[in-house]
Parts: structure tokens; sequence; C-alpha cells
């Protein structure tokens, strides 16, 4: 380990997977219309502009099926 | 070399100027503004080419100086009582991240009620930090002292921020004559900081002040530890070294008339010069008593401790109190040796302490009754 935990290869929090946090997952249904509301919501920056979950990050924290205005997305188990 | 009749305050201002710093953010609070309205005065007059941060607040002051230190140049700053309480915060995390600041500490009492004299309350309230914390009993000390920490902390086998220690008033707004080293010589002494563990290069980029899990955590800590031992050897080369260029050594501890005393005092800063007034009365006098005056309070100097007490009975004055237990230094110094231990809790809020507290201290610890008891204070 680095003196004082600095760390000195960048973007080492990708390492980190916190995708494990999750109880609840987002799932994308062909109701979709490609608003990209969800992709403005997402905290955490794991919708992609085409409307892609990248389930290794998202922690399942339910904004984007919330805000989603045509019920495309729901949570499940 | 010149030498100025000049408060603490000011001959720390004057080391600090001399030591270069890069960056210096910092915010006023009695009894330390006069270090920062010194300082200011030197960059406003073109003396010092440093860039002042007028922070709005001492968490600020010490976060900007992590953020400076960091990026890889030197810090200095300096506060007081509520102020270093208000950045304790930061302060860990200054330790954590390994930046080697150094940062004067005018000693005050803490609230409540309110109190703006000298104690030793506010630093020792901060000693878990991993900061190394020295305490100068005169200006001089001060001077010294200020340069040597700059050294001490940018020593690649320690690599800790540093706290200067000087008692509120008492020392800061009292005028001393202190020797002033050239600039030149300190250069010599001290050249410029060359980091190598932090630093800002968009080239080479990296991250400070990251999470930690548990698995990480704990390796981390402990390297504080061992940088912290680390510095009793540093210090101690670097109060030697500094002894052979500029004629003044310091070390860990002090002994004064400790040889074949039957009672040692234990004491930090200012007070110490009272204390060894009274020692040389009550040596007239016949009575075999000494002085350990413990100059390094952070690393704990237990083996110099140990080294110098023989089997003396110890009376240690604190101004400080961790209530119920006792004051920092007596309770560090029990863990440290098995000599009989007493404890006089003496000047907190300013509270004068007299030779006559101190001949009271010494009557006191020949015939004990108490393991920790408060002196000075009126019926």
């Amino acid at each position: 380990m680095s003196i004082g935990a600095v760390v000195k290869e960048p973007g080492s929090s990708r390492n980190n997977k916190t995708g494990s946090w999750r109880t609840f997952k987002p799932v994308k249904s062909d109701k979709c219309i490609q608003c990209g509301i969800c992709y403005y919501f997402c905290p955490e920056g794991c919708i992609s502009t085409d409307i892609e979950i990248d389930y290794d990050y998202c922690k399942g924290c339910g904004i984007c099926a919330e805000e989603c205005p045509v019920k495309a997305i729901s949570m499940e188990r | 070399m010149v030498v100025k009749v000049i408060s603490s305050a000011e001959a720390i201002a004057e080391a600090a100027k001399r030591a270069r710093p890069d960056v210096i953010p910092v915010y006023p609070i009695t009894p330390q503004t006069k270090i920062s309205e010194k300082l200011a005065d030197y960059v406003a007059d073109g003396e010092l080419d440093a860039h002042y941060i007028k922070v709005e607040s001492e968490h600020s002051a010490m976060s900007a100086a992590i953020g400076a230190s960091g990026a890889g140049v030197r810090v200095f700053t300096a506060t007081s009582s509520q102020g270093l309480a208000y950045m304790h915060e930061p302060v860990f995390a200054a330790a954590g991240m390994r930046v080697p600041i150094v940062m004067a500490d005018a000693n005050r009492a803490l609230s409540s009620p309110i109190n703006i004299w000298n104690d030793q309350q506010d630093s020792l309230a901060e000693r878990d930090a991993g900061w190394i914390q020295i305490y100068a009993e005169t200006g001089q000390e001060a001077f010294d002292t200020t340069i040597q920490a700059f050294k001490i902390a940018e020593n690649k086998n320690v690599l800790l921020p540093v706290m200067v220690c000087v008692d509120g008033f008492i020392l800061t707004h009292t005028v001393d004559p202190v020797e002033l080293i050239d600039q030149e010589d300190i250069d010599e002494f001290l050249p410029p900081y060359e980091p190598e563990h932090s630093y800002l290069d968009p080239e080479d980029p990296m991250s400070l002040g990251t999470l930690a899990d548990p698995d990480h955590y704990m390796e981390i800590r402990h390297d504080i530890e061992v940088a912290l031992e680390n510095a009793k050897d540093v210090i101690t080369e670097v109060g030697q070294e500094f002894g052979e260029k500029f004629g003044r050594s310091y070390g860990l501890v002090e002994e004064y008339k400790t040889e074949d005393a039957e009672i040692i005092l234990m004491a930090m800063g200012s007070i110490c010069d009272t204390i060894k007034d009274v020692i040389d009365q009550q040596r007239e006098a016949g009575v075999k008593v000494g002085l350990l005056r413990v100059r390094v309070y952070r690393p704990f100097p237990k083996e110099a401790i140990k080294a110098a007490v023989g089997d003396a009975t110890l009376a240690v004055l604190d101004k400080d109190i961790s209530f119920s237990a006792g004051g920092a230094l007596y309770l560090d110094t029990k863990s440290a040796v098995d000599n009989p231990t007493y404890n006089y809790i003496v000047g907190l809020g300013g509270r004068d302490i007299t030779p006559s507290h101190i001949e009271e201290i010494i009557e006191k610890t020949k015939n004990p009754e108490k393991d920790v008891e408060w002196i000075g204070l009126k019926e």
C-alpha cells in the first residue's frame, strides 16, 4: 500500500462494483420511447444515452423507474 | 544573525517566513492572531513569496492546507483553542493523508466558559490525531522548533504534520530576546520541499484522501504508528544537527537536575522556566528535586522518560484535564513507567502558576494523599 493511501492508478473506483449493493433491479421493457429522462435522473450515471443499464454499478435506487413517463422501467427482485 | 526582542508569535512568524512556505491558509484567533498578521504583512510587503489564503474558518484553513500540501508544496498555518477544535476533522485527515504541514498552536483554554487565556487543553485534545506535537519553553525555542518542524515533517521516514505548541499570552504576547537565524543559513539547513508520495501533476494523476475499506484501513493507520515511532529518531537527529549548526541542541525531553533527584517534576511548555527557578532554590536548601521537561509529547518519548526518571517519585503537572481520569501527560506517564506518580492539575484558563504553587506541589509529593489533585483552586 502507498503512503497515506495515495492511489496512483487512475480510475480505481471502477474496481468497486457497487452493483452488489442492489436489492431491486431496474428492468427496461419495450414501452421505452428513448426520451432520456432516466439517463438524466440516474444519480450514478449508470444509464447510457441509448438507455442501456450498467448493472455493474447500478445500486437499484429506483429513481429511473419512478421518473419514467411511460412506465417502461420496472423494479424487480 | 540578529537578535530581536520579540514575542513568540513574532518569532514563529519570522521562522515560518524563513522556511519559505508556498501556501499559508490561516484564520485569525486570539492569541494566535499576531502570527497570521505578521505573515500577511510579509506577503503584502513582498518579503515572502507565498499564497496567503484568507479562509472563512479554521475547518477551511486545514482543508486548504491539506489540499495545498497534497499538491506538493510547503504549507504553514496557525491556530488556537476553538479554532483547533473547529478543524478537528481535517486535523485527523492531514495525518492520515501524510501531508507534512507545519502548524503553530497558541495554547489556549477550550470553552465553556469561554476563556482566551492559556492552558494546553486544546492541543492535548488532539493527541490521537497522528500529528507530532512539540511544546516550546521560550520564544527562542519557538523560533528554532518552527524551523526544525518542517525538516522533521518532510523526512521520508516520517511524512506527518507537526504542531508547534506555544503557551498563549505567556509566550505569544510577552517579549524575549530571540536570535533570528539568517535566511541563507536556514536555506542550507532546510532545503526546498521535494514531494514524493503526493503531488499535483496532470501527467501523472493520483488520488489522495480516498476510501479504504476494512481490508486496508488498519494497515494505513498502522503506517502512522510506525512513522510516529520513526519520528523519535528524526526529531533527535534534526535537533542535534540544528545544535551543531546554530549552537542550540534539542531532544525529545530535557533533563534538569534529575540525576540524583528523589522527586522529579514533569511538565510541558513555558511553566518549565518557573519550575527550574524553584528547583534551583530547593536544591540550595538541600532538597533533591529535578525537572523532566517533555518537549515532544507526540510521539510520546516513553524510552527517554524511562531512562531519565530512575526510581524517583514523579509529580506531573498538567494544564489540561481528562475529567475523572487525570491530565494527559500524567496518564501517558503512568502507562510508561512504574514509578510512584502523582498528578497536579494547574493553570487552567490562564490561572497563574506561581513559584509557591510549585513548592506546594513538591511538598505534597513528599507525602502524597491523592493521585490527582487540583492546585491553585480558590476556597
